[in-house]
């Protein structure tokens, strides 16, 4: 990336790069086609000794990030997810740890606690998100005396068969509840599911008459729309971070394959018709991370603009990210789309974040919303 | 004369004196310099000529032009101080580009003594109007391909040729020319730079009309037009040196210290009108799938900006190549955007009267011109080329005219050679 970038910071880059390559290498993920689980919890302690969930939480809570810019220094963490394609819930553990933290109840500070130090994992149950109506909600939550009753179910939820605990977001009467309840509660059912990536693992979890104490509760009932907003804005920066390491190694792979590769003589970089279209791939690649850089930036400084850049960056890097990893296939013709290759980890991984907290359609229709808004005021 | 430099901050403090007492508000036609017609252009041009010989006897014209020029020999700080106190005024937008760059600054780096004390004051005083003669019917994105040929005829120049694209030459006074002067050498070393007044005898200025009905853009012929070896620019055959130059210049467009505008104006050739109000009027605004077209537009203009920040500090650290990429992406992106207001549009892109065309442009025309933010400025498909090759270090295209005297490049069938 093109931030300049403090000491610390490349420390932190350059630890969790050399972390990854030395325990996540993609020969060794190969072999992760039919686990469960994707990765070890040593490998996720491990991480987490690194600083990988600690940038969103506050310092009263342990936290911290080396630049005091939290989410500008985990997108570089995420940047090297993507460029590894590691497994592991990043996304969903910093949104929950970001969640406990911003929160500030004392009753989470032990979850808080085990997911920053990787000794559990807590994942999202986004049930109702900013770019869904009430309508479209598929977990409600409501009161019952002191408790709270929540039904439905989610889909997909990552490492849902390995989380402690669930950070549900559901639908109220008049607004979205945030409850963070442990996985083993009783009326919850995890079902594991096949899914595009080889090392990131998902389930659908469901909700049958689960009643948990008002202690629960992750801010106020009913009032926790901008708290989630917030989580998803953070999500998609991460995401979209990850995104464009994975696009990297996906055109690095390609550009290489193009000078070693001859056909009728020449190598394939030679032929016109084939250094247009990795043209077009600098391009996009070179606008996801100046609009990746940018959300980051404006989501950092707390900006008016965060919002809308984020979704821009989320919707272009979703749809971009693939077309690359895609065009990267063809170029590399029929061995791109076997399994012994690298190439599919980043088509994978790319292929995913479109789809993960939002599919850049759900994006556009946010930007919309916002520039009518904004067009009506003027 | 003293040679202390009036610190920015006053110069500013008189700057915004004397542009409030002297310069009313911003026209229309200053921001997109479109006319109904061509008599209402030429009392905007006549106005602008007036409005610079103001700004001279104001003391502000020439800002970062020498003072033995007519200049101010102010730093570009100071330019853009006055650049800042003249947001929201009126100003001499037809002075910008071309006159004061790239030709002014052209004219500044390679010219003589002589020519320069004959130009540069009448240029600050809007005496003079100049355009860039630089491409070729024969050729758009091949530059070093001119054919346009000047041959010495004792103390003069014979020039003969054409020249393109060249915007409202019609009522330009003076142009600055790249022509072919050796034709024994490879491409790029047989070339010359001259001075020519667009007045001449020989010159004959055409507009061009776009499909859109719009003919800002014109087509010079030259025959048998004779310049004066005096209005020769530097040395025989090293034009290309001067081109590489001038096109720097030209890609500085309006950022550069010799250019004065209002800051903050948006320089825009068009009035578009917003995806949102179109969708408005197509009764499109509730419906899921224009709602996503409406956000890609908007994704497509952010990111536009992100990039262009991007390649800007790319520049400043080391790769100047870089400017290509964010060239392709602007092109490729203005396109999506057109088809997406056209989209919006629904049927009603098909029709529209002129009180909406005078307001917002018409969204039907503006589809069928999309393809000129891929072409015009140089291609996307050079873009492209310079991508691979400079960026990513592909292999050059194979090309018939790499050390070959320019006689014998292969130039097709009908072009003849001089």
């Amino acid at each position: 990336m093109w931030h300049e970038l403090s000491s610390d910071q490349q420390l932190l880059r350059d630890t969790t790069a050399r972390f990854l390559t030395d325990r996540v290498p993609l020969d060794r993920q190969r072999k992760n086609k039919d686990s469960t689980e994707g990765f070890t919890p040593e490998y996720w302690s491990g991480g987490a000794e690194l600083g990988w969930i600690m940038p969103l939480v506050s310092e009263e809570n342990g936290g911290g990030s080396v630049s005091g810019r939290g989410i500008v220094d985990l997108s570089l963490i995420a940047y090297e997810f993507g460029r590894h394609a590691a497994p592991g819930p990043l996304v969903d553990c910093n949104v929950v740890a970001s969640a406990l933290s911003d929160s500030g109840e004392q009753t989470h500070a032990e979850a808080l606690e085990a997911v920053m130090m990787g000794s559990a994992i807590a994942s999202v149950c986004l049930g109702v998100a900013p770019w869904q109506t009430s309508d479209e909600a598929t977990i409600s939550i409501t009161q019952d005396g002191d408790e709270l009753v929540i039904e439905g179910s989610v889909k997909p939820v990552e490492s849902a068969g390995q989380a402690a605990y669930f950070l549900i977001t559901g639908y109220s009467q008049g607004g979205v509840t945030q409850v963070l309840v442990p996985a083993a509660t009783q009326g919850i059912t995890v079902k594991n599911l096949k899914a595009i990536d080889v090392s990131r693992k998902f389930g659908a979890v469901s909700f049958e008459n689960v009643r948990v104490p008002a202690s629960a509760l992750v801010g106020a009932f009913g009032q926790a729309d901008a708290a989630v907003e917030r989580q998803v804005l953070n999500a998609c920066v991460m995401l979209c971070a990850e995104s464009v390491g994975a696009m990297e190694s996906a055109f690095e792979m390609a550009v290489d394959w193009s000078f070693e590769r001859y056909t009728f003589g020449r190598a394939l970089a030679s032929y016109q018709a084939l250094k247009h279209r990795f043209a077009d791939m600098k391009s996009w690649l070179e606008a996801s991370h100046a609009i990746c850089d940018s959300a980051a930036d404006a989501l950092a400084d707390g900006l008016a603009r965060a919002p809308e850049t984020v979704s821009s960056a989320k919707a272009y890097i979703g749809e971009n990210g693939v077309e690359l990893a895609q065009d990267c296939v063809q170029i590399f013709g029929g061995i791109g789309v076997t399994y012994e290759h690298d190439l599919h980890f980043f088509l994978r991984r790319v292929t995913l974040n479109r789809l993960l907290y939002g599919t850049p359609g759900d994006h556009r229709r946010l930007l919309a919303q916002m520039q009518i808004e904004k067009e009506m005021a003027a | 004369m003293s040679d202390t430099i009036e610190p920015v901050e006053e110069f500013r403090l008189r700057a915004r004196e004397w542009i409030n007492a002297n310069l009313g508000p911003l026209q229309p036609f200053d921001r997109t310099q479109h006319c109904k017609d061509d008599e209402e252009e030429l009392v905007a041009v006549a106005r602008d000529r007036a409005l610079q010989r103001k700004i001279f006897d104001g003391s502000f014209a020439g800002i970062c032009m020498p003072k033995e020029y007519g200049g101010l020999g102010l730093t570009p700080e100071h330019n853009r101080a006055f650049n800042e106190e003249l947001a929201g005024h009126e100003y001499p937008s037809r002075f910008a580009v071309p006159t004061f760059n790239p030709c002014a600054s052209t004219i500044l780096e390679f010219c003589t003594a002589e020519q320069k004390a004959a130009h540069l004051p009448a240029i600050l005083k809007g005496d003079e109007v100049w355009v860039q003669l630089l491409s070729e019917p024969g050729g758009g994105s091949d530059v070093a391909g001119i054919t346009t040929s000047a041959v010495r005829d004792g103390d003069e120049w014979v020039l003969n040729g054409s020249k393109v694209w060249t915007s409202r030459a019609w009522w330009a006074d003076w142009g600055i020319i790249l022509a072919r002067t050796n034709w024994d050498v490879p491409k790029h070393v047989g070339m010359t730079v001259f001075l020519v007044n667009l007045r001449a005898p020989g010159v004959d200025i055409q507009r061009i009309v776009r499909l859109n009905g719009e003919s800002e853009a014109c087509q010079e012929f030259f025959t048998d037009v004779r310049i004066p070896d005096s209005d020769r620019v530097g040395e025989i055959d090293a034009g290309w040196t001067i081109g590489t130059r001038w096109m720097f210049h030209e890609r500085m467009g309006h950022n550069s210290p010799y250019v004065t505008y209002p800051t903050g104006m948006a320089l825009s050739s068009s009035q578009e009108d917003s995806p949102v109000s179109i969708a408005r009027k197509s009764g499109k605004i509730d419906d899921p799938a224009s709602r996503e077209l409406i956000g890609e537009h908007r994704e497509l203009g952010i990111i536009t900006r992100a990039l262009q920040g991007r390649i800007a500090d790319a520049a400043t650290k080391a790769n100047k190549d870089m400017s290509a990429i964010d060239r392709l992406f602007r092109g490729v992106a203005s396109v999506r955007r057109s088809t997406i207001a056209f989209e919006l549009a629904g049927s009603g892109a098909s029709v529209w009267d002129e009180d909406e065309e005078a307001a917002t442009d018409a969204v039907g025309m503006n589809f069928l011109m999309r393809q000129i933010s891929c072409i015009g400025g140089g291609t996307t498909e050079i873009s492209r080329n310079v991508v691979a090759e400079r960026i990513l270090g592909m292999p050059r295209e194979a090309s018939g005219d790499k050390g070959v005297p320019f006689r014998e490049v292969p130039k097709g069938p009908s072009r003849s050679q001089g």
